[in-house]
């Protein structure tokens, strides 16, 4: 068990392409660090740099107190779990899990000892004298698994290991990882590009775009303060909605108006910092779907009713287009009526927080981009029946339109 | 194929008739002199000379066999030609492994151009560098020494080695030879544990075409061995026959010998070749 540290580190292949970029990271002793981003934003080789398995361009990798940036992969004490479980199709479960130990020169007893006791706690004892192939995608993504914890390494790395199980046996053998996590508390760092994976499982989130950092933090904050666009779009599912605002000064205070819809805002920081709003004051506007309808009547969408009459502040009334019923909840489709829409030419891809404190009417062919709410299963909303939602302004993030940063 | 000629209806029929036939010309064409060696060996001296000749054998007998192993420098060029096949297949395959494992692996500038050349040494015409190579060996002194014909066996075997291994190699998943290192293996070790034990079925492939190459070779062997001692059976067989001046039933009773090895070989190899070694080893 170990701290790992990732200090200004870089990768560069063939001379130009930048893989990871200035990458900076304190991983405490036994957290679990999902690294989670987009296909091809750099995941796996940041963590393959911490393996050894791939040089390190600049920067230095600690693990533990050590910078291990010229050590190879054997003497780094890590253990990897691949996406393809790259099990040993020559050898039977038994001698899978235990070739590291016997490399190490462990004597026998030690090695069946370590190997059955990780094989009890994977349960899978029956098939340690079977091949790999003899098993199922979950069996031998299990013998991966103890192939790593039969080593008692000071990290465990692991590469998207999941994603060649189907749906159901994914959500089980997270579960499964996660006690596993919790039982033996070795310091994880887990690669994925599913952001469930990453709410469900990690202690904190390493959010990567194009090589950048964009945020670490736990699930949490990550999804209630996301720090710009790109997380608050790839954190949470639904994902958030997006709309374009402007941000207007307004008896001293602030307001992010939207079509005939107007909320209060507090104070955009570089407001507060005495700068002014950014050119003509645009924002973007994100806003979880949860926290959409019947914000006022009950802070979640499950208790909002939905739809009602009430002419109070913060509504805006929308024209469902889709409901989808998930069983436990309802998700409500709807797009910005044109008429309601504010023009901006120059910023075509502002978008406005919908989930909810969308207003409309109409249907809204001009956005692509279909906004979501979250209501209560009981809702009697219907398509194409005006659905009155309600905004909670408190949960209304603002995203300066050019830098894509947050601002609130 | 001449399906293709064909028309309407017919056509799949015919083409599929087709098809046999020429697969039976093919067979018979290639196995014929097999078979008409193969009884040549088991009949008498007198059938084998009856004009016209006989189709089949009239009486076999076994006395050509009994002929040829009954000569104690018949049995000694078998043991030559094992032992001269047996050690260019090692020497090939170890250094053919190693450096198409690098070849496979590393990323190097002109890697094309390093694999054109390697391939090009077997271009080399064997009889424009034989006179050079026999004085050569003469000098160092390993004429009429296994080695003399080992080597050369091995230079001209090799690129073929190391391009067939290439391609097996590059067929092994990465992650296998990562999951070994980060598992604390050496390169070396994971090479041998995991690559080598994993490359089995081109590994197979590779030594017995190396096998068959060194055990068939007759121009190297017949060059650089004068002593009976060490001749392999391609030499041997032309000497035994001038012995036996007309024993062509001896002479063919040797060629059948020399080949069942390489019968037997392949047959044996070809079960692990298509095993899938690698079957389980990543998802699919
Ligand atoms: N060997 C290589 N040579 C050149 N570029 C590479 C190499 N390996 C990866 N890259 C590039 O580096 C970037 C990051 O790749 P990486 O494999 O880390 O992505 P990833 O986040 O793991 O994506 P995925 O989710 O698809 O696995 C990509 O743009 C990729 O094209
Ligand atoms: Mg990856």
């Amino acid at each position: 068990m170990a701290e790992v540290t990732l200090e200004d580190v870089n990768k560069v292949y063939a001379g130009d392409v930048v893989a990871v970029r200035d990458m900076n990271l304190d991983i405490q002793d036994g957290e679990f660090i999902v690294f989670v981003g987009p296909s091809g934003c750099g995941k796996s080789t940041a963590l393959r740099m911490i393996a050894g398995l791939e040089d390190i361009s600049s920067g230095k990798v600690f693990i533990g107190d050590n910078v291990v940036n010229d050590l190879p992969p054997r003497d780094r004490d890590i253990a990897m779990v691949f996406q393809n479980y790259a099990l040993y199709p020559h050898m039977n479960v038994r001698e899978n899990m235990g070739f590291a130990l016997k490399l190490k020169k462990m004597d026998k007893d030690e090695i069946d000892r370590r190997v059955s006791e990780a094989a009890r706690i994977l349960s899978i004892e029956r098939f340690l004298d079977r091949k790999p192939k003899a098993l199922s995608g979950g069996q031998r993504q299990r013998v991966a698994l103890g192939r790593a914890i039969v080593r008692e390494p000071k990290a465990f790395l692991m590469d998207e290991p999941l994603s060649n199980l189907d749906a159901k046996l994914r959500v089980q053998m997270r579960t499964e990882i996660g006690k596993l996590h919790n039982r033996i508390g070795v310091t994880t760092i887990y690669v994925t590009h599913d952001q469930t994976e990453a709410m469900t499982m990690a202690d904190r989130i390493v959010v990567l775009k194009d090589g950048v950092v964009q945020q670490v933090d736990t699930p949490q904050v990550m999804y209630e303060n996301p720090r710009n666009v790109f997380v608050a779009g790839f954190i949470g599912s639904p994902a958030m909605n997006f709309m374009r605002a402007r941000l207007e000064k307004e008896n001293g205070g602030y307001v992010a108006s939207f079509g005939r819809t107007r909320i209060p805002s507090t104070a955009p920081r570089s407001a507060r910092r005495g700068e002014g709003l950014g050119p003509r004051g645009l924002r973007r506007k994100g806003r979880r779907p949860r926290d959409t309808p019947g914000a006022h009547r009950g802070r979640h969408a499950r208790r909002g009713r939905g739809h009602g009459r009430d002419e109070r502040p913060n509504t805006v009334e929308v024209q469902p287009q889709v409901i989808e019923s998930m069983g436990s909840e309802k998700y409500l489709y709807f797009g910005l009526p044109k008429e309601q829409a504010v023009h901006l030419d120059s910023v075509a891809e502002m978008t406005g927080d919908a989930g909810g404190d969308a207003d409309g009417a109409g249907s809204a062919d001009d956005f692509d981009e279909m906004l979501v709410a979250r209501i209560s299963a009981e809702s009697q909303a219907r398509r194409g029946q005006g659905v009155l939602l309600s905004i909670d302004a408190s949960k209304i993030r603002l995203f300066d339109a050019e830098t894509e940063q947050a601002i609130l | 194929m001449a399906a293709a000629s064909a028309s309407g209806s017919g056509r799949s029929t015919l083409g599929t008739v087709l098809f046999y036939v020429f697969v039976a010309l093919f067979v018979l064409v290639s196995v014929a002199p097999l078979l008409w060696v193969f009884k040549m060996s088991i009949i008498t001296k007198t059938e084998l000379f009856a004009n016209p000749p006989t189709f089949l054998p009239n009486s076999p007998t076994a006395t050509s066999y009994g002929t040829i192993f009954g000569d104690e420098r018949f049995r000694k060029a078998l043991i030559n030609s094992t032992i001269i096949a047996g050690v260019t297949t090692v020497i090939c395959l170890f250094f053919g492994s190693i450096a198409a494992y690098a070849i496979a692996r590393l990323r190097f500038r002109f890697k094309s151009l390093v694999m054109t050349l390697i391939l090009a040494i077997s271009f080399f015409p064997a009889v424009a560098i034989i006179a050079p190579l026999f004085l050569q060996y003469r000098t160092i002194g390993i004429i009429d020494t296994y080695w003399a014909v080992i080597i050369t066996d091995t230079v001209f075997a090799l690129p073929l080695t190391i391009w067939i291994l290439v391609a097996f190699f590059k067929e092994l998943p990465r992650d296998l030879e990562e999951a070994a290192k980060v598992d604390g293996a050496t390169t070396i070790q994971a090479f041998r544990k995991v690559i080598v034990p994993l490359a089995a079925p081109g590994v197979f492939t590779t030594a017995i075409l190396t096998f068959i190459f060194a055990w068939n070779e007759f121009l190297f062997a017949n060059t650089f061995l004068f002593d009976a001692d060490t001749q392999p059976v391609t030499v041997a067989i032309p000497n035994f026959a001038t012995v036996y001046t007309v024993d062509y039933g001896a002479q063919a009773a040797a060629a059948v010998t020399v080949t069942i090895p390489l019968v037997i070989l392949v047959l044996l190899f070809q079960r692990r070749i298509v095993s899938g070694l690698t079957a389980g080893a990543v998802k699919g």
